[in-house]
């Protein structure tokens, strides 16, 4: 399986991804700039954390007017999986491709330390290796987490099972409903805030992200490989 | 040339930390008299007049990148701009 981890001005968890695909997984995987124009040639697309454009004006504002933002919808429309992490997170719900936006951190301050999330929803591609309602150790570092929608938009994504992961103790950032990630109607993008990708290996301080990685690569081998 | 004032504000359904606690100091600096603040951004374009319709071109900036509104609501202001 081939990823492209998309790089902006500002990100800087692509190294992080990279790295959890290539060393961690053994998987393909290529840094693609985000003037590019084709995304054709990969199978699955990361939306790294990170700061892009300074974060100036909104979070992932400017970054959804890449060049390659319009190739990340026709991945997405294709249904391929695409995985916005933090930064990434807020760069999907300005392209429209997650509902709501992230706001500033109720407590105002920028929170750096591991949470404790739940998987409230482990019937997706990028959560099948969990367990329901497993709580596990992932890292977050953000301003700007605090996710928010309307009632309208929070009724449906009840209704359709769309809130995926949940801080399972103390909020960090005042989120509705306690949401750390969501997942589209059609269960192919995923954006959350909490870092998987810096949760790949014990020497990091723990391992827990793995299995969401390796999650979005079996499920891509049983659809795409046949089996002899 | 045009020069354009955009106001973008937070909107009234969504919390804005930043304008409580400002207002907190403000409280606490003995204006108790204020009821609410909320924090915006302030924007100024120049914009030189063409074919296309001023107000659709700024709306469509606003409603593309200026605001995002799901979560903030935009006003603006069209002056003649005063050359230098």
């Amino acid at each position: 399986m081939k990823f492209a981890v998309i790089v902006f001005p500002g990100s800087n968890c692509d190294l992080d991804m990279y790295h959890a695909i290539k060393d961690e997984l053994g998987e393909e995987v290529e840094y693609v700039w985000h003037d590019e124009k084709d995304l054709s040639g990969f199978d699955g697309i990361l939306l790294p954390g990170g700061f892009s454009y300074g974060d100036y004006l909104r979070c992932g504002a400017m970054a959804n007017q890449s060049n390659v933002m319009s190739e990340v919808v026709k991945a997405a429309e294709a249904g391929k999986p695409v995985l916005g992490i933090c930064n990434g997170f807020q760069v999907l719900t300005e392209a429209g491709l997650l509902p709501g936006a992230l706001l500033r951190n109720k407590n105002l301050k920028f929170m750096c330390r591991t949470v404790e999330l739940k998987v409230v929803n482990n019937e997706t591609q990028f959560t099948a290796g969990y367990e329901k309602d497993e709580v596990i150790q992932i890292p977050i570092a953000h301003g700007e987490g605090n996710y928010y929608c309307d009632d309208e938009t929070l009724a449906r994504l009840k209704d359709n099972n769309q809130i995926v992961f949940t801080y399972a103790t103390d909020n960090p950032n005042g989120s509705i409903e306690d949401i750390a990630g969501i997942i589209n109607e059609k269960g192919n993008v995923l954006g959350m805030m909490p870092h998987p990708e810096r949760a790949v290996h014990e020497l990091v301080g723990g391992s827990d992200g793995l299995a969401l990685f390796k999650s979005i690569v079996k499920q891509w081998r049983e659809t795409h490989v046949s089996h002899a | 040339m045009k020069k354009v004032k955009v106001y973008v504000t937070l909107r009234e359904s969504v919390l804005d930390p930043q304008g409580s606690a400002v207002m907190g100091a403000l409280h606490s600096m003995d204006y108790k008299e204020v009821k609410d603040v909320r924090i915006g951004k302030f924007l100024e374009l120049q914009i030189e007049e063409g074919t296309r319709d001023i107000d659709s071109v700024i709306k469509e900036m606003c409603e593309k990148l200026l605001a995002n509104t799901v979560i903030e609501d935009y006003r603006y202001e069209v002056e003649e701009a005063v050359s230098k």
